[in-house]
Order: C-alpha cells, then sequence, then structure tokens
C-alpha cells in the first residue's frame, strides 16, 4: 500500500495534497499497488481524491482532532497503515507529524522532494537544497519510507479510479497537552503557498500607501500577495507574506515581481515559479536575467494599466 | 529554565552554489559560513529570556572543527554554553539522534531549533529530535512567552496564527518573526570578550550508521532568456502570458 497523507484548510482538501495523490498514484502504478489517503475532519468529497488515483480513503472524523496535535495524529496514522510508503506534502503540518512515525517504524526520512522516483531499488530521488541553488539525487535501501514532496514540484495529474470511503476503528488519544489559545485568521483570502498566481512587490512601491496597485492586480488574476524581506521588516506587509530564503517558498504558475530587484536570497523563494514576469524601471536589475517575461518601466505607470487591460481580456475569457 | 538552541552553519546567503566536477560533492571553495538565519531569530529570542527571566542558553551544534568560530559567534552574542558533537553532519535522522542525546543529559525545558536549515532545506531535524524525545512539537513558531511551568506558543498557520499553551518541555522550530529584525542579537565588545573565556565543550558522535546517501547534486535548469516588452504593449504581453506560457 501507498499512504498519501491529505491536508485541508477549512475543510476543503489543499491542492498540494492532491499532487501527493498523483504522486502515490504514479508509485502505486510503478508497484503494482494501490494507493491509500488519509485525511482528518475534511469536509470535501473523497470522489476528488477517487479522481486522482486513491483507491480508499479513510476519512476520519472527530472533534478531538480539531486541536493539531502532531503526536495524535502521527498516532491515528500509524494505527491505519500496514505498508511501506508514506507520502506527504513538504509543509509545517507534515513536517510536524512525519517525525513521530519516521521514529516509530524506523523509516528513513526524505524530505523536499522535486522529483518521482527515479529507481525503487534501490530507492532514488531528488530533493531540493540550497534553497534551490542545487539538486541532490538521494537513495537508500531501506524498506520503509517517508516522504515529503515539495509543493507544485511534481503536478497533479487525473487518473480516475473507482474508490472506497472506509470507516476504520481507530482509538483516539484523548489526552493532548496541546491547548488552543486562539486562533486569528488573516485577511488574505488566498493561501500564498497553495496559489496559483502571485503577485509581489519590493521596495519599489515606496510605501505601504501605495499596496492598492498590488491588490489590484491581485484581485484581477485571482492571485495571492506576497512581499520582500525588507517590505516586511519595515512593516508595509505582514512576515506572513514574505518570500525568499529566510521567508516562505513558494512555487506558483505566475510570480509577478513588481518593484523587487531580484537579490540571491528573494530568488531562492521564488525561483521554482513556473513562469516569472518582472516589471522594473532599472533595465539592470538583476531580477531581468532569472525572469520569463520583463517589462522596463515605471511601476506606477505600467502595473494599473496592465491591471486594466487584464481585466478586460478576463472578461473576455469568460464570455 | 534551561534552554537549549541547536544551531546548524550554513553557507552565507549570497554563496555561489557549486558541486566538484564528478558531482560527487558540495565545493566549500571560499565559502563562508554563518549561522543559519532561522537559528539566529531562535538564538536571539532566547537570549532575551535569559535576560529577562532568568534563562540559562546553551548552544549545540553537530558539526566538525570547522564550525567553531561559528560556536564562539553564537557565545559572543550571549550564549552561557556551547556543545559540538564531533560529526560531519551528513545525516539529519542522526544529526537529530545527537541533539537528542545531549538533551537527555541536559535537563532542558526548551529545545529552540530552526525551522529549516539553507542548506539542506530538510526541515527535518526539529520534528525528529521531539520524536526522539517523545515530547510536544510545534512548527513555524513565530513567538513565545513562558509563564512559570507553561509556554504560549504562536505559530503560522496559512490562513491566520494561532496561540496555544503547553507545559514544558517541548520542542520548538521557530522562525522569522520570533524576534523583530531589528532586535536580532549581534555580537558586542563585551560578549566577544567574555566568549573568549567561554569553553567549548566536545562530545563525540553516537549515531553513523547511514541509511539515506547523496549520490550525486545538480544544479537546477537555468531560466531561458528574458523576454522584454515595451511598455507600450501590454496588450502582447498578455497574449504571451495566455498562449506561450499558459499561465492566465
Ligand atoms: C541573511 C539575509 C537573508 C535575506 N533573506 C531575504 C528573503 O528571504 N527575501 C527577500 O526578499 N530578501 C531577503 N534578503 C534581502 C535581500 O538581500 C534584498 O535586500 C531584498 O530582497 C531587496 O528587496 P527589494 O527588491 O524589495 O528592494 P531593492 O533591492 O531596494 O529593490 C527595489 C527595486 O525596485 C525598483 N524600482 C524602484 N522604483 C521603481 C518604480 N517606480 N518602478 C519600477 N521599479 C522601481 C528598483 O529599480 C529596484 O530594482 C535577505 C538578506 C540577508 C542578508
Ligand atoms: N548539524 C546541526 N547541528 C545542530 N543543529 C542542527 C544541525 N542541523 C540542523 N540543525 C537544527 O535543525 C534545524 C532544521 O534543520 P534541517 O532539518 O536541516 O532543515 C536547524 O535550523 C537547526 O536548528
Amino acid at each position: 500500500m501507498i499512504y498519501a497523507y491529505i491536508e485541508n484548510l477549512n475543510g476543503k482538501y489543499k491542492n498540494s495534497s492532491i499532487e501527493i495523490v498523483s504522486y502515490a498514484k504514479n508509485i502505486a502504478d510503478a508497484q503494482g499497488d494501490s494507493v491509500i489517503a488519509i485525511t482528518f475532519n475534511a469536509e470535501d468529497s473523497p470522489e476528488i481524491l477517487y479522481k486522482y488515483g486513491a483507491d480508499n480513503v479513510y476519512n476520519i472524523k472527530n472533534e478531538a482532532l480539531k486541536n493539531f496535535d502532531p503526536k495524535v495524529y502521527a498516532s491515528l496514522i500509524s494505527q491505519l497503515i500496514e505498508g511501506n510508503y508514506i507520502i506527504f506534502s513538504h509543509s509545517d503540518e507534515s513536517t510536524s507529524i512525519a517525525p513521530f512515525l519516521v521514529k516509530e517504524k524506523e523509516a528513513v526520512y526524505i524530505t523536499n522532494v522535486v522529483s518521482q522516483p527515479l529507481s525503487f531499488s534501490p530507492f532514488k530521488v531528488k530533493r531540493n537544497i540550497f534553497s534551490g541553488k542545487g539538486i541532490a539525487v538521494v537513495e537508500t535501501s531501506n524498506p520503509f519510507l517517508i516522504i515529503t514532496v515539495a509543493l507544485n514540484s511534481t503536478g497533479v495529474k487525473e487518473n480516475p479510479v473507482s474508490g472506497r470511503e472506509i470507516n476504520p476503528l481507530i482509538t483516539i488519544p484523548d489526552d493532548s497537552p496541546y491547548k488552543v489559545e486562539s486562533i486569528e485568521e488573516s485577511d488574505s483570502k488566498i493561501d500564498l503557498k497553495e496559489a496559483k498566481i502571485v503577485v509581489s512587490g519590493g521596495r519599489g512601491m515606496k510605501g505601504p500607501e501605495n499596496w492598492g496597485i498590488i491588490e489590484d492586480l491581485a484581485q484581477v488574476l485571482n492571485a495571492a500577495e506576497a512581499c520582500t524581506k525588507p517590505v516586511s521588516d519595515m512593516g508595509w506587509r505582514p512576515h506572513s507574506e514574505h518570500v525568499g530564503q529566510t521567508g516562505k517558498n513558494i512555487a506558483p504558475k505566475l510570480y509577478i515581481a513588481i518593484g523587487i530587484s531580484g537579490a540571491i536570497q528573494h530568488l531562492a523563494g521564488v525561483n521554482g515559479s513556473k513562469t516569472i514576469l518582472v516589471i522594473n524601471n532599472d533595465p539592470e536589475a538583476p531580477f531581468f536575467k532569472s525572469a520569463d517575461y520583463g517589462v522596463v518601466g515605471d511601476l506606477f505607470e505600467v502595473v494599473p494599466k496592465l491591471t486594466e487591460k487584464l481585466k478586460s481580456f478576463i472578461n473576455n475569457k469568460k464570455i | 529554565m534551561k534552554i537549549l538552541v541547536a544551531i546548524s552553519c550554513v553557507p552565507d546567503t549570497t554563496s555561489k552554489i557549486n558541486f566538484t566536477q564528478d558531482k560527487k560533492k558540495f565545493d566549500k571553495n571560499g565559502i563562508q559560513y554563518v549561522i543559519n538565519p532561522q537559528d539566529e531569530y531562535c538564538l536571539s529570542k532566547a537570549i532575551y529570556l535569559q535576560e529577562k527571566q532568568n534563562a540559562e542558553v546553551t548552544i549545540v551544534i553537530v558539526g566538525d572543527l570547522s564550525v567553531e568560530p561559528v560556536m564562539r559567534k553564537a557565545l559572543a552574542i550571549g550564549a552561557q554554553n556551547a556543545i559540538r558533537v564531533n560529526i560531519e553532519p551528513i545525516d539529519s535522522q542522526n544529526v537529530a539522534k545527537e541533539i537528542a542525546e545531549i538533551v537527555k543529559q541536559g535537563d532542558y525545558d526548551i529545545i529552540l531549533l530552526g525551522k529549516e536549515s539553507l542548506d539542506y532545506n530538510g526541515g527535518m531535524v526539529p520534528g525528529l529530535v521531539a520524536a526522539e524525545l517523545d515530547l510536544p512539537f510545534v512548527n513555524g513558531v513565530i513567538g513565545l512567552e513562558i509563564e512559570n511551568k507553561t509556554i504560549k506558543v504562536t505559530r503560522e498557520l496559512e490562513n491566520g496564527v494561532e496561540l496555544i499553551s503547553l507545559d514544558l518541555p517541548v520542542v520548538l522550530a521557530g522562525q522569522k518573526g520570533l524576534v523583530e529584525e531589528n532586535q536580532l542579537k549581534i555580537p558586542n565588545i563585551r560578549g566577544i570578550m567574555a566568549a573568549k573565556n567561554k569553553s567549548l565543550n566536545v562530545v563525540e558522535a553516537k549515531f553513523s550508521d547511514l541509511k539515506l546517501k547523496i549520490d550525486e547534486y545538480e544544479k537546477p535548469k537555468s531560466r531561458s532568456h528574458v523576454v522584454l516588452v515595451d511598455k507600450e504593449n501590454l496588450d502582447d504581453l498578455i497574449q504571451l502570458l495566455h498562449e506561450q506560457a499558459k499561465v492566465i
């Protein structure tokens, strides 16, 4: 069995978890095996997971799991599995749960994986190192493997199967030491790590009062917003939007960098993006060397114009 | 209260990353090693707790002799004690076991690690340390406060932040935000002088069997040349994004 741990946000499966199902399905096909997806308190229909190749879905729903306790989650997964591969997303949640399973199963733990397995005996796979400035091919002969797959690195693929939902008998430990005191939700609607398009602003924006320019473009594209480190350090934007080597690592389909010079530490967090568009008034800005598309010009003039044009383009497309 | 901060030494963030011709090794030529940035936030936070709440801060590095300058820097920033586990840190699972051994011997209340090291980007060691010790673990920590034997931890969620309270001891993976940028501790003259008189404790490694090895290194594919679009022709840009890149 190949196990896929499915994360959800407000009950909906994350895109990154759909990617995990595709990943597991690919291994299962290569091994003549099947995929079991495990998910806690999700509200989405398991049909979605069948579509991407999950043969069985354990959808465990329990009030006691509302507070996230990695040890409790790990103990449940451990009660459910009898196979040699567990696939997770490379996320805070998964890298909190997985280590407890690694310890219990004496597994080899491979994180930040960016390729499908290159071979199975020995098991070989590529992983990200040096913030995307390098890749390592790693190898192990250990029979039990726990893997976390980097976001948007291997892609999703439809692979419909006639899946089945299973309600297993498990015991839920109810002595969690974690007491959640409060949760504060941010007002941004789109999760930065999950977003397909990200609009990002740097010091070229001149000040927080100009952020409407970024917001308008992001809204038209249904994109998440991001920023550079100095922008968050100066308090123009929250830390949670900071991308780069010391901030979030993202890999959207389209990254739009506005008024960002393209320092090496910034690039490290975004160079996994499929396509990069840079808008900067300095033709010598280093970012142009790492971009797919570029516009040399004053952002205060170019971006609002681009936003208007995109708005009509997208409206026309819908019709 | 005793706090252990685990520090990994990583190439300076501006480093050009190269591998040897045979692709078997990382080319250390000309590389400057620094405290992993996430660990710097953790260390600074720990030093504030030392100053204000009577904590005692110890740092631990798993590494060979070459990490000693970084240990001195951590002492100069204000750590009381420094421990080095003498082995090249090539396997994160072993690194975690070594750190767990140090914890077992030292009776620490808070074990603070960076969320991710900038070199191997594993995000592995903190959780593995917690699992080895069977202690509660919180990832992505951006705030912590201590009241007697409980700790209040703020962690980042995808869509906000969560405040959790826990009894000590705990293992935490910290990140940027734990202290503000302008509150990062840097060594001052007094700290540097004091560090000279502190000893670097060296303990021998216990775990060396390798279950995962690096077969070879590669450089990522570089992007093809940038296509520049005139700012008067933004319609062309939209067409390119739509038809060529297929991203809108
Ligand atoms: C240890 C360490 C870690 C770091 N980690 C990160 C990280 O994770 N993420 C990160 O982003 N940075 C990081 N940095 C900082 C990084 O080195 C750069 O300083 C930073 O990325 C620069 O941000 P910026 O592009 O917003 O600002 P600047 O470098 O000041 O660039 C502003 C750009 O805006 C352009 N501009 C100005 N006005 C206009 C206009 N009217 N129209 C169009 N363009 C305009 C300018 O030409 C310039 O290219 C780190 C640094 C260190 C030392
Ligand atoms: N060799 C090491 N010595 C001490 N601490 C380490 C070492 N490697 C990793 N760590 C700690 O574990 C964190 C995460 O590292 P990693 O799992 O490699 O991404 C780092 O930020 C450090 O706090």
